[in-house]
């Protein structure tokens, strides 16, 4: 037992298999109804299908492109905003306030508005990834470079740094870890608004494929592609996580 | 010249105030400006035809919409499916966390999987509440406990990994048991910390709800926001879209004011207690989802 104490994953991982084992037993024995909850070995079954049926890789690289243009759009526009912001106080004060209230506002709400003027399309995905991406993003980069250290900026101006230099060898890199935290919520952001739009109107990837499997009464299936889309938010949250310590090594 | 500096530097203030004032005006007018010259546009039909409405058929709407007695109606059920859903799913995550912050084990077994489900569209796991609660309202309140949970559980395990252990150690050396050093130490101690995870809930399982009314339901506000698009009705849409923001506004406004007066009652009691403000956006690093 103090052996296990010490291994907290790995009693973690008994006790998933513990509760696997319990629901395989409580669905054979007809104590959980199987159209509700599958058996854990079914829905590990089902992945194959799943993956025959409706390509969940390929699917998934659908939800990986739509993040990835969003956040692109986010980047583009989101850098320059805040350093916009950053270079001018009182648009900074100004406007912090409103970003934050609107960081805080539920806009997954806009998606109807988003549905009228761009139809269901990949248009409309991007657009409702953009905006939360975005927003972390310009909040950061102003944060960033409104915390670069003094001492440093005054050692680019003893060495008569032009402007341009004092951004790009000074102020950016020492902003990147700051940007970088935006970043990586921005994306988080980005792929959850993006899944839950796909899941909604049942359009673009992985969103689609829960939506679907859960429409022809697949539970196995519906839990299979939900146990994907939790696989790929681990992957997201754990690669940024990784990236971002590597950029903060302190 | 200290004294010069003072008086120099008090009139600054009011000019830097004016002008984020006076910046933000114009920005407003700015974008109603923008706005009504797209609506016109869409009048004529040169763009986005009746997308975007005039603010004034908006205002109407939203007026229309607050004598509407069916407006009530799903006021009423999104309000339901919200306290009960946030009241749930806080209770659960509240002792939760109390255990995985009392336990290094517990924490350690349980954390990967809660930040795994943590980082996860919750709205993904509607199709499971639908079968387990069927399309009515128990399931939009389960979707709100589940929105609810993951906030309030990573800020109240923060909140007590980060207690001071001088008060857990006066605690011990009074030989208090487990339920005492829980009610007589923790609790007090955690007050911040819960408060900030609960007004993230809150803000969360109001999304949560409404987006899973969207998909599936037969009343509330997020019901009524996709009839009206599906119906093309488009300013009650913008309309129920305002009014949504506002009440969020005003729930996380209501929460944050009721932190500040916690904040301003108690001694700090964490070792950094204004970390674990700070992080509380994501908890123990897990960007809150709806």
């Amino acid at each position: 037992m103090s052996k296990l104490h010490k291994m907290p994953i790995v009693v973690g991982l008994i006790g998933l298999l513990a509760c696997a084992l319990i629901l395989e037993y409580s669905v054979d024995a007809g104590w959980v109804m199987q159209l509700v909850v599958p058996r854990p070995s079914d829905t590990i079954l089902a992945f194959p299908e799943v993956q025959a049926d409706m390509d969940l890789f390929g699917n998934f690289f659908v939800t990986l492109a739509m993040t990835a243009a969003a956040t692109l759009l986010a980047l583009i526009i989101g850098v320059p905003f805040g350093y916009f912001l950053y270079r001018n106080t009182r648009y900074g004060v100004a406007y912090e306030g409103w970003l934050a209230a609107a960081f805080a506002a539920p806009t997954v709400l806009l998606y109807p508005l988003f549905l009228v003027i761009f139809g269901r399309s990949h248009a409309t995905l991007i657009a409702m990834g953009f905006i939360p991406g975005a927003i972390p993003i310009i909040i950061q980069t102003r944060q960033g470079l409104l915390g670069v250290s003094k001492t440093l900026l005054n050692v680019g101006r003893s060495f008569n740094v032009s402007e341009r230099d004092m951004f790009w060898k000074i102020q950016l890199p020492s902003a990147v870890p700051t940007i970088f935290t935006g970043i990586r919520i921005g994306v988080m952001y980005t792929l959850v608004n993006i899944v839950a739009i796909e899941y909604l109107i049942d359009f673009g990837g992985l969103g689609r494929i829960v939506s679907e499997m859960y429409f022809r009464f697949d539970t196995p299936g519906t839990y299979a592609s939900i146990i994907a889309v939790v696989f790929v938010s681990v992957f997201f949250y754990w690669g940024f996580g990784r990236v971002e310590k590597w950029l903060r090594p302190v | 010249m200290a004294q010069a500096g003072v008086t120099e530097a008090k009139p600054a203030v009011p000019s830097m105030d004016g002008s984020v004032r006076r910046i933000r005006l114009f920005t407003a007018l700015g974008l109603v400006f923008a706005w009504e010259i797209i609506a016109t546009l869409g009048t004529v039909g040169v763009l986005y035809n009746d997308v975007v409405p005039h603010i004034w058929n908006i205002v109407v709407a939203i007026y229309e919409e607050l004598i509407s007695a069916g407006f009530y109606r799903d006021l009423g059920i999104t309000f339901a499916e919200h306290v009960v859903g946030f009241i749930v799913g806080s209770i659960i995550a509240i002792f939760v966390g109390i255990w995985m912050g009392t336990s290094p084990l517990v924490r350690g077994a349980l954390e990967p999987y809660l930040n795994a489900i943590g980082s996860t569209p919750k709205i993904i796991f509607l199709p499971i509440l639908f079968l387990m609660f069927g399309t009515g309202i128990e399931s939009k309140m389960a979707k709100g406990s589940l929105s609810a949970f993951f906030p309030v559980v990573f800020t109240t395990t923060l909140g007590m990994v980060l207690i001071n252990p001088v008060l857990i150690r006066v605690g011990k050396t009074f030989n208090l048991n487990k339920w005492q050093m829980i009610t007589k130490v923790y609790m007090p101690a955690m007050v911040n910390p819960v408060i900030t995870g609960l007004r993230l809930g809150m803000a969360i399982t109001v999304i949560g709800v409404l987006v899973a009314e969207l998909k599936f339901a037969d009343g509330g506000l997020g019901y009524r926001l996709g009839i009206y698009y599906e119906q093309f009705r488009i300013a009650p849409m913008y309309a129920i879209i305002l009014i949504i923001f506002a009440l969020a506004a005003a729930a996380n406004v209501g929460m944050t004011r009721l932190q500040d007066r916690v904040n301003r009652h108690m001694a700090p009691t964490t070792t950094k207690g204004k970390k674990a403000a700070a992080t509380a956006s994501g908890g123990l690093g897990v960007v809150g989802t709806n």
